[in-house]
Parts: structure tokens; C-alpha cells; sequence
């Protein structure tokens, strides 16, 4: 086979000579666009330290000091603090009063002080999910569009989910913090409100999706709204909803910790202060305890997703 | 209607087993579920003791709190005790050092009006008697007597204590008479003072008058021009203290940027050693997700409090948590795209004989970039709302001031300025990341398009 391609003379030339512009002309791009990016790296860098109590290169060469007070003189009072047994370096300082936190259940059995601070925690993160879960379902229905029943009612569900979900939720928590007393019940409503507009986001994108041979069935056969939500959508997103919602008890168990720091009550709460004033022990506990929860919470919910909607569950952004 | 037989139906039941002899747990699994949930909810109940958080907590205050988001009082006293009645304001009130408000009159006769919401709300007092009239009635208070005495029927907008008579006016405000004072609270609609405070020159003036004397005014402060000192004015308002929420909002974008970008950069190349099919060996790969799992369990809240111990509070501890973080989350998400790249295009390239770095350049990048570009702009999203809430610990930005404001309980007109802000910071940068995802997926898109077309 031959191939007669018949070029105008200097064509090749041409051709390279444009293929040049147009690489050197992105190349150009390309460095302006690092370039920028470098500055604007730079002037926050420079605006953050500046900003800032203690700054970047005073402070650094500090920061071995600062790990020095996390060392503890005796590495067993970690599991002394964990477990509230009396430590034998016991001063009568906070630093060491580890058996003054037990939680008395029932004769000389107890719970130690940071685990049923962490129970609050994760009890906070599963309650709000629960409220969350519970609302977002029926307005995801209604704030889909193939399965809505008025579309100005979806359009004041989804500005109202939308609402919920940018509303910082310290600004809630305090709202109710002056309301129901400083604690895991302003933390959970919080979480709770927030949480509902963030699952319903996700559960009405589901629902967008669903295959509606099942609810042109049942609309044939005359049923109404609620059931063809319940016979025709439901059946078809549950799983996928089961999974969002795991992957939101996460994020509420590392929130949850947060609204503790900032008086929600729970590990958050114990962890700030401990760390403000220097408890290595009981940091070192605190940690460990923490790390380890946020830890197996992640993998069991990652083994239940896996188990109800297969690999597809990973594919998914957090 | 034919009936069916009972060997008709035993065969049918033989013919599904699936459906008529499900195992116990696809029977009651549901129901199972939903019991174990509602046992839940009672031992949570219990947990937070709810019914006494609830008993104890005031909920007659939300609707306070919820105006005073959008409106603001002024609360004069008036002694009565005195020669001559004259009004007492807060020291710091929104009106200014030299308050004479028109809705406070001083009549003929040596009594007061005060018209709370023009004359359909207003109370008329002497030193000895007050008559306060709203929702169209009309009660006289006599006060002559050592103790309030109201004559006549009560009407349920009034409660009336031993020394005090309570004057509820719904939003307009209240009015508090006993027998040596009376206590108004006059509610208004907006925010005071939000351009200058009390102390401003230009307090008080109309915006056309402060425009003239912007542009044509005597210099109200020798030396300084009456532009520099209306800026300065404004970014200094004692009350509102605009400067310090916008910088302090600044440093909540700058930390959310940073580190993300910080992040970003990190964990660049430590994806491509994390990631199964790019570094053979299993134990850098292992050791490397196990770091990026270990980043993200120990969770922001504690890498905010250990910076804020080493840097002291400010945006720098912010910054240091929000990367560190995220080092963790980009790094597993990064290297999880790696492992899902089309094989091909990195085939090609070795086969051209070029050296790791180059192989990785041309055959694995063009696949990726888009994507990290893509996780990246989502968590930096994600993480300017974070960003307020770490700050709250002590991490800087809004959300410490925020929270400062919120604690005292009483500047929730401030507490929803801020609120304000944040939302409109949240929504111009979910656009601009929802943007550019939709510009880069529009190029993956035309991409696979491409190849799809070129078979």
C-alpha cells in the first residue's frame, strides 16, 4: 500500500512551527498559573503567621518543648488515667486524680471516666444522625424531581435543606446552648439540623436516579404519593441511603468531638483542657481512646457499606 | 374467581421456596432493626436525661433571641422619685451620648408620653398615676399609694406583680411601672449603628449629608481628610468592629486554603508511592495508607489543640491542623484514583523506553490530574465550613469571635452579621469550586468523547 499525501511545500514546516506556539504559549500558561499559585501560597503563609499569637519560626524551635510535657513521668499512668486507677504519683493536683471521674454503676463496678465521656460523644453522633435520617428521608422524596409532589413545595424543601446545610452549626449549638443549658443535648441538635441537610442532599441525588418503571406500575394501578414512594422508591434506594448514612456517623462522631471542645460536653470538652494545661497522662489517654473509637467506627462502617451496597460504596466521594 | 386447591398451592409453594420459606433473619431482619433502633432512642432518653434538660430549659427565650437577630432596643428609665422626671439612658446606648428621641415627650402638664409603637402603644405617666394603652384598651395605674394599683379589669397583656406592673407590647418592647420608676423597652427593626458608632462625627447624619460633607466638608478632624476618617470611622465601629470580623474572616479562607493546598502538595507524591500499581512493593504502599489513616483518625479537633498549644492561638494552628488532615484525606484519595487509572496510556509510554519519572508524567498524570484538581477544590469547600468551627477552639478565624460574641448572649445581632458573612462566603466558594469541577469534568467528558470516537 502506498500513501500519496501530497503536501504543499514548507506544510511540515507550518505545522511544527504552530505546534511550537502552542506548546510554548502553554507552557507559558502553566508557569503563570504555578507562579500565582506560589504567590498566593506565600502571602497566606505570610498573613497566617503574621496574624497569629506565636509565630512559625520563633515557635519552632519550641515545639520539641511543647512535646515534652506529652511524655509522661511514668508511662503506666496512661492506662491509670484510661481506667481511673489511682496513680502512685497521685499529688493532689487535676494532673493525677485519675479515680475522681468513676462512674459508679452498680457496687464497686464502674465505668472509667474518659469511656463514658466518649460514650457521650458517640451517643451524640448516632442520635443526630438518627434525626437526620429521619427527616431526610421524606424530604428527599419530596425535593426529588421525578417523584415530587408540587415542585414549589421541592423548590422550599431544597432552599430549606440548602439553609440547614451551610448554617454554621456552632452558631446553632449556641442558640440552644443558651436555651435547653450548655451540653450534648445543644450538640445534638446541632449536629441533628445540620446532618438533615446534608443527608437529604445526598439522598435526593439518589432518588433522581432511580429506575421509575416500578413507580409507573403502581401509578397505574392508582396508588397515591405515599405509596408510591413506599413500594416504588424506597425498595430501590434504601441500601444506598443505609450507606450515606454510616459515612455521616463518621463525620458526626469527629464533630460531635468538636461541639464537646467548645461545651457540647463528651471527650472534646476533657481533651481541651487537658491539653491547655499540659496533663500528659491523661492527653496520652484521651488520645489513644479517641483515635482508637474514630478508628473501629471507620472500619465497621466501611465492613456494613461494603456488606449492603458492595465496592460501589468507595467509589462515591466522602 | 377460581379457588385453588391445596395441592395447587403446595406447589407453588415447592415452586418459590425463595419466596414463601425466607430465612428467619430476611424475615424479622427489618423488624429486628427497627426494634433495636426505638430500644436505642429509650436508652439515649435515659442517657441524656432528656425530660429534665427539657423541663429546665427555656424555650420562651428563642423567640427573644430570634428577633434580637434582626432589631434592637433602647431601654430608658425614668425616675419618678425625683423633681422633675427625667429620662435615664445606658451608658452605652445606640443613641449616642445626647439622646432626645421623638417618640419621648415631655407634655405641658409636667407628665411623659412615650409612644413604644406610635399612639396604638404608648404609656403616659406622672408621679402619680400612669395610663398605658395598647390592643386598643386603656389602663390607668395608680401610683400614689406606695404600691402599683391598677383600676379596673386586668387585661392578659398585663401581669401584675406586688411592686411591679409588666406592660407586654409583643415586639414593639414593655413597659415596667412601680411606684418609683418606670422601665421602658422600646424594640426596633434593623441594626443600630452598623456604618459609625456613637463616637463617629458623622453619627447620626443622613447619607446625603455625610456624602456632602465627605466631598466638600470642613475637615472634621484637622489633618485628616474627611474620606480617611469615614473608612477609619467605619472599620473602627466600637460596635459592630468591622475591621476585626473581616480579617477575622480572612484568616478563616486563608486557613482553609493553605491547608489545603499545603495538604495538596504533600500528599502529591506520597499517593504515587501509597498507590498499589504504581509502587510494587507492598510494604511502602501499606505503610503509607496506614500513615494516611492515622492522619485522618486523629481527627482535626485534636490537631487544632496541639497547634494551638505549640503556635498559640491564631491562624497558624488552624493551617497546621487543616493540613495535617489533610494530608490523611488527599493522600487516601489520591492514591484510591491512582489505582483506578486506565493501564494503557502508562503501557505505551514504557514502551517508548522512557524512565520512571517521565513514564509517570506522560502516561499516569494526564489521567489523574483532573481528579486530584477535582477532590481537591471539594475538600477545600468542605474545609472553609470547617475552618469555623476549629477556630472556635482556639484555632483563629471567625469562629473564636463568633463564639465569644455568642457566649455573652446578648450580641446575637452581631452573632447573625458574622452568620451573614459566613453564608456568603460558603455560597461564592461553592460556586467557584462547583465551577471549575463542572469545567474539568466538561474535559473529561470531551476527552472520553474523543477516544470513544476514535474507537
Amino acid at each position: 500500500m502506498t500513501l500519496s499525501v501530497t503536501a504543499p511545500p514548507g506544510a511540515t514546516h507550518q505545522m511544527a512551527d504552530a505546534w511550537r506556539r502552542q506548546t510554548s504559549l502553554r507552557r507559558l500558561y502553566t508557569a503563570i498559573g504555578v507562579g500565582l499559585l506560589i504567590l498566593a501560597l506565600g502571602s497566606t503563609m505570610w498573613f497566617a503567621d503574621e496574624a497569629n499569637a506565636g509565630h512559625f519560626f520563633d515557635r519552632l524551635p519550641h515545639l520539641l518543648d511543647f512535646l515534652s510535657w506529652l511524655v509522661p513521668k511514668d508511662w503506666n499512668d496512661i492506662w491509670r488515667a484510661m481506667f481511673d486507677i489511682a496513680s502512685p504519683h497521685d499529688t493532689g493536683t487535676q494532673e493525677f486524680n485519675f479515680p475522681l471521674g468513676r462512674a459508679y454503676v452498680w457496687g464497686s463496678f464502674y465505668i472509667p471516666e474518659y469511656f463514658e465521656l466518649m460514650l457521650t460523644t458517640l451517643n451524640v453522633a448516632l442520635v443526630s444522625t438518627f434525626i437526620g435520617f429521619v427527616f431526610a428521608v421524606p424530604f428527599s422524596f419530596i425535593a426529588a424531581r421525578n417523584l415530587t409532589p408540587h415542585p414549589v413545595l421541592r423548590l422550599v424543601v431544597k432552599r430549606f435543606m440548602e439553609l440547614l446545610r451551610a448554617f454554621p452549626e456552632i452558631v446553632i449549638a449556641g442558640l440552644f446552648a443558651a436555651i435547653v443549658s450548655i451540653g450534648p443535648i445543644a450538640a445534638i441538635i446541632a449536629i441533628g439540623l445540620h446532618s438533615i441537610g446534608a443527608l437529604g442532599k445526598l439522598f435526593y441525588e439518589i432518588n433522581e436516579n432511580i429506575d421509575m418503571r416500578a413507580e409507573e406500575g403502581l401509578r397505574a394501578v392508582g396508588a397515591n404519593w405515599f405509596e408510591r414512594v413506599r413500594f416504588a422508591g424506597l425498595p430501590q434506594v434504601l441500601p444506598n441511603f443505609m450507606s450515606y448514612t454510616l459515612l455521616r456517623v463518621e463525620i458526626n462522631v469527629r464533630i460531635s468531638t468538636i461541639m464537646g471542645a467548645v461545651g457540647g460536653g463528651g471527650i472534646g470538652e476533657e481533651l481541651k483542657l487537658s491539653i491547655s494545661r499540659g496533663f500528659g497522662a491523661k492527653t496520652i489517654a484521651l488520645v489513644l481512646l479517641l483515635f482508637t473509637t474514630i478508628f473501629i467506627v471507620d472500619q465497621f462502617s466501611a465492613w456494613l457499606r461494603r456488606k449492603l451496597v458492595g465496592e460501589q460504596a468507595f467509589a462515591m466521594s466522602p | 374467581m377460581t379457588t385453588m386447591t391445596a395441592d395447587q398451592i403446595q406447589s407453588i409453594e415447592e415452586r418459590f421456596p425463595q419466596v414463601f420459606h425466607r430465612p428467619f433473619h430476611k424475615r424479622f431482619g427489618p423488624l429486628l432493626l427497627v426494634g433495636g433502633i426505638f430500644l436505642y432512642l429509650l436508652y439515649a432518653l435515659w442517657f441524656f436525661n432528656l425530660p429534665q434538660v427539657m423541663r429546665e430549659s427555656h424555650w420562651e427565650r428563642l423567640p427573644l433571641f430570634l428577633t434580637q437577630w434582626i432589631s434592637y432596643d433602647v431601654q430608658p428609665i425614668f425616675r419618678l422619685d425625683e423633681p422633675q422626671i427625667t429620662a435615664k439612658y445606658p451608658r452605652f446606648s445606640v443613641l449616642g451620648p445626647n439622646p432626645n428621641p421623638d417618640w419621648v415627650k415631655t407634655n405641658a402638664d409636667g407628665s411623659v408620653t412615650i409612644l413604644i409603637d406610635g399612639t396604638a402603644k404608648s404609656i403616659t405617666f406622672n408621679k402619680t398615676q400612669a395610663t398605658i394603652t395598647a390592643n386598643s384598651e386603656t389602663v390607668a395605674v395608680g401610683l400614689g399609694t406606695g404600691k402599683p394599683l391598677i383600676s379596673g379589669p386586668v387585661p392578659g397583656w398585663i401581669t401584675a406583680h406586688e411592686d411591679e406592673v409588666v406592660a407586654d407590647m409583643g415586639f414593639a418592647g414593655e413597659a415596667r411601672v412601680t411606684v418609683d420608676r418606670v422601665r421602658i423597652r422600646k424594640r426596633f427593626l434593623g441594626w443600630a449603628n452598623f456604618v459609625f458608632d456613637t463616637r463617629s462625627p458623622f453619627f447620626g447624619k443622613s447619607a446625603s449629608e455625610v456624602a456632602s460633607l465627605i466631598v466638600s466638608g470642613p475637615e472634621l478632624k484637622p489633618g485628616t481628610s474627611n474620606l480617611a476618617l469615614a473608612g477609619d470611622n467605619i472599620w473602627n465601629n466600637a460596635q459592630w468592629q468591622h475591621g476585626d470580623v473581616w480579617s477575622k474572616l480572612l484568616q478563616t479562607i486563608v486557613m482553609a486554603f493553605l491547608g489545603t493546598m499545603l495538604g495538596g502538595i504533600v500528599a502529591f507524591p506520597l499517593a504515587f508511592f501509597a498507590a498499589r500499581n504504581i509502587t510494587p512493593s507492598r510494604l511502602v504502599n501499606q505503610v503509607l495508607k496506614r500513615f494516611f489513616d492515622f492522619m485522618r483518625s486523629i481527627d482535626m479537633l485534636i490537631w487544632a489543640l496541639f497547634f494551638t498549644r505549640a503556635f498559640g492561638p491564631g491562624p497558624l494552628a488552624g493551617s497546621a491542623a487543616i493540613f495535617f488532615t489533610e494530608v490523611g484525606t488527599l493522600g487516601k484519595t489520591y492514591s484510591e484514583a491512582l489505582e483506578n487509572i486506565d493501564d494503557k496510556p502508562r503501557e505505551g509510554v514504557v514502551s517508548t523506553g522512557a524512565n520512571g519519572l517521565l513514564v509517570q508524567r506522560y502516561g499516569v498524570l494526564p489521567e489523574v490530574v483532573p481528579v486530584f484538581i477535582s477532590q481537591t477544590l471539594y475538600q477545600w469547600e468542605s474545609n472553609t465550613r470547617g475552618a469555623t468551627i476549629i477556630g472556635a477552639v482556639g484555632a483563629g478565624g471567625i469562629g473564636l469571635k463568633l463564639w465569644e460574641a455568642m457566649r455573652t448572649n446578648s450580641n446575637w445581632a452581631n452573632v447573625f452579621y458574622m452568620v451573614l458573612l459566613i453564608l456568603l462566603v460558603v455560597f461564592i466558594f461553592d460556586n467557584i469550586s462547583n465551577f471549575l469541577r463542572r469545567r474539568l469534568s466538561q474535559t473529561i467528558h470531551d476527552y472520553n468523547r474523543i477516544q470513544a470516537e476514535q474507537g
